[in-house]
C-alpha cells in the first residue's frame, strides 16, 4: 500500500503511520471516555472487576486521548509541516521509524499496565518508571529528528508553526524528565524523589505545562499551518504570531499553582499562580485572534468547506476555554468550582472543542494529501462529523457547567446552626441528569469518530485504486 | 539580596525583553522578511491536481491566485 504514494522528496510514510494511529487512538480513547461516563450513570457497569473499575480506566482514558490520540496527531502533523515548510526530507528515516514504533510501544504498555493497577498516582504522569525511561528515549529521538530537519532546511526562515512545535517538543522533554524523577523500588513500583508540598508543586508545574505546551503550543503549531492552508491565505499577522509565541511561553510556566488553591502550598505561590493565569489570557487570545482573522475575506468558504469549519470552531472553543481558565484560576471562583464537574467541563471544552477539533480539521486536510489526493472520499460525511462533534461538545460542557455549579453550591450550603445543609451523596444524586446528558454528548463524539474512520478508509482505498496502472471503472 | 529584590529584577528583565521583542517584531524593517516567512506554507505546492472535480470546482487554481494577492498582515 505505502510504496504507491512515496513522495519524491519527503518522508510521508511515518506521517501516514502516525495519522492513521491518530484516528485509531481517538476512537479507543473516546470509547473509554464514554464507558466512564456510563459508569457514572450506572455504576454496575464497572462489572465489579478491579481492571474495569473507574479508578483504573480513568487514567487509561486520559492517557489514550491526550498522549495516544493528541500525541500521534502532533507528531504526524509536525513531521509533515516541518518537511513542507523547510522543503527538506526528515533528518533520518530510521530514527523517525523508531519514534513511531517506540511511541506506539509506550501506548501499548500503558494499555496493559494501567488496568492492572500499576500507577505512580501522578495525574497525567501515571506510567511507571520503566515506561517513562522508554518514553524519554523516544521523545529525545523525536526532538533530534525534528530539530535536525529544521537545521538542514532549504529556506532561510523557520516558519512560525515550527517554533511552536519546537517549544512543545523541548518543554515536554524537560517536564517529563523532571516530574518523573523517581527512585525505583521494584520493577513496577517507584517513589517520587520529591516530598510533600514540593511534590504537589512539581506535579502541577508539570500538569499545567502539559496543558500549556502539549495541548496548546503543539496544537497552535498545527493551527498556524493548517488554518492558512485550508483558508488558502497566509496568516493574518506574522508579527502577532511572534509576540504571542514569546509571551505564551514566558507566562505559561508560572500558572501551575492555580491547581492547588487552598492547599498546603504557600499562599503567595497560590496568588502568583492566579495573577499569571489571568495575564495568560492576553497571549492566548493573541493566537485565537490571529487564527480567526486569517479568515478575513474568506468567510464564505465556511459555507462549503466543513474542514475549515472544524478549524474555525476549534479556535472559538480555544478562545472560550482560555477565557474560562483564567476566570476559574481566580481564588474566589475556584472556591466554588474546584473539585466539581465544572473542572471536567472546562477540560473538555479545551480537549474536545479545541484539541480534538483542530486535530480532526487538520487530519481532513492532511490524510487525502498523504494518499495522493486533495479531497476526502466524502465531504458530506465531514459535515456530518462536524455537527456531531459540535453538538457533542456543547452537550458535554453545558451539562458539566450545570453539574459543577450545582455541586459547588450544595457543598457550601450551611444551615443557620453551622452544619452542612446537604450530605455528599445528595449532591451526587442531583448530578444524575447531567451525567446522562454528558453521556449523550460523548456518544455523539464516538459516532463522529467512527464516521471519520469510514471516510478515511474509503479515501485510502480510493487513493490506491487511482494509483494502479489499469484503467478503473468509475 | 533578598528574594523580593531578585523577583523585582527578573520581572524588570522580562518586561524589557517583552517590549524589545514587540518593537523588533513590529519594526518596518522586518516586514519583507515576515511576508516571505508567512508565505512559506504556499511556496511548496507540488500537490497533484484534485481528481474529484465534483467536490471542489476551483480547488488548486483559486488557492494560488488567493495567496499571491493576499499579504495577510494588514495592521501596518
Amino acid at each position: 500500500m505505502s510504496t504507491a504514494f512515496e513522495h519524491p522528496t519527503y518522508n510521508y510514510k511515518v506521517v501516514r503511520q502516525f495519522a492513521i494511529m491518530t484516528v485509531v487512538w481517538g476512537i479507543v480513547g473516546m470509547t473509554l471516555g464514554v464507558t466512564l461516563a456510563a459508569q457514572l450513570v450506572w455504576p454496575q457497569l464497572n462489572l465489579d472487576l478491579p481492571w474495569t473499575s473507574f479508578g483504573r480506566l480513568r487514567p487509561l482514558h486520559t492517557n489514550a486521548v491526550i498522549f495516544a490520540f493528541g500525541g500521534s496527531a502532533l507528531i504526524a502533523t509536525s513531521y509533515y509541516v516541518v518537511q513542507r515548510t523547510c522543503q527538506v526530507r526528515l533528518f533520518s528515516d530510521r530514527l523517525a521509524a523508531f519514534t513511531f514504533w517506540g511511541y506506539q510501544a509506550v501506548i501499548l504498555l500503558a494499555v496493559i499496565t494501567l488496568p492492572l493497577g500499576y500507577t505512580t498516582t501522578k495525574e497525567y504522569a501515571e506510567l511507571e518508571w520503566p515506561i517513562n525511561i522508554l518514553l524519554a528515549v523516544v521523545w529525545i529521538a523525536y526532538a533530534i529528528v525534528f530539530l535536525m530537519t529544521i537545521k538542514r532546511r532549504k529556506v532561510s526562515h523557520i516558519y512560525v508553526a515550527n517554533w511552536f512545535y519546537a517549544a512543545f517538543i523541548l518543554t515536554i522533554a524537560v517536564l517529563h524528565i523532571v516530574n518523573n524523577a523517581a527512585i525505583p523500588v521494584t520493577a513496577w513500583y517507584s517513589t517520587s524523589i520529591y516530598a510533600g508540598a514540593i511534590d504537589a508543586m512539581v506535579q502541577w508545574w508539570y500538569g499545567h505545562n502539559a496543558v500549556g505546551f502539549f495541548l496548546t503550543a503543539g496544537f497552535l503549531g498545527m493551527m498556524y499551518y493548517f488554518v492558512p492552508k485550508q483558508a488558502e491565505r497566509p496568516v493574518y499577522s506574522y508579527r502577532l504570531s511572534i509576540v504571542h509565541f514569546w509571551a505564551l511561553i514566558m507566562v505559561y510556566m508560572w500558572a501551575g499553582p492555580h491547581h492547588l488553591h487552598y492547599t498546603a502550598l504557600p499562599n503567595w505561590t497560590q496568588s502568583l499562580g492566579m495573577v499569571l493565569s489571568i495575564i495568560l489570557l492576553a497571549p492566548s487570545w493573541g493566537g485565537m485572534i490571529n487564527g480567526m482573522m486569517t479568515l478575513s475575506g474568506a468567510w464564505h468558504k465556511l459555507r462549503t468547506d466543513p474542514t475549515l469549519r472544524f478549524l474555525v470552531v476549534a479556535l472559538s472553543f480555544y478562545g472560550m476555554s482560555t477565557f474560562e481558565g483564567p476566570m476559574m484560576a481566580v481564588k474566589t471562583v475556584n472556591a466554588l468550582s474546584h473539585y466539581t464537574d465544572w473542572t471536567i467541563g472546562h477540560v473538555h471544552a479545551g480537549a474536545l472543542g479545541w484539541v480534538a477539533m483542530i486535530t480532526i480539521g487538520s487530519m481532513y486536510h492532511l490524510i487525502p494529501r498523504l494518499f495522493g489526493r486533495t479531497e476526502m472520499y466524502s465531504v458530506n460525511l465531514i459535515a456530518v462529523h462536524f455537527w456531531l462533534a459540535t453538538i457533542g461538545t456543547v452537550l458535554y460542557i453545558a451539562s458539566m457547567w450545570v453539574n459543577g455549579i450545582l455541586q459547588g453550591l450544595m457543598w457550601r450550603a450551611i444551615n443557620p446552626d453551622g452544619t452542612l445543609m446537604y450530605t455528599f451523596v445528595e449532591a451526587v444524586e442531583a448530578s444524575g441528569p447531567g451525567y446522562i446528558v454528558r453521556l449523550i454528548g460523548g456518544l455523539c463524539w464516538v459516532t463522529g469518530m467512527l464516521i471519520m474512520a469510514y471516510n478515511v478508509t474509503r479515501t485510502i482505498k480510493r487513493g490506491e485504486e487511482a494509483h494502479q496502472p489499469l484503467p478503473q471503472t468509475a | 539580596m533578598d528574594s523580593g529584590t531578585v523577583s523585582g529584577i527578573v520581572t524588570g528583565i522580562l518586561i524589557v525583553t517583552f517590549i524589545g521583542i514587540t518593537v523588533w517584531a513590529y519594526s518596518k524593517r522586518r516586514k519583507p522578511d515576515f511576508d516571505e516567512a508567512a508565505n512559506l506554507p504556499f511556496s511548496d505546492d507540488d500537490e497533484t491536481p484534485n481528481h474529484d472535480t465534483s467536490t471542489s470546482p476551483n480547488g488548486v487554481d483559486s488557492r494560488k491566485s488567493d495567496s499571491c494577492k493576499s499579504k495577510g498582515d494588514r495592521n501596518t
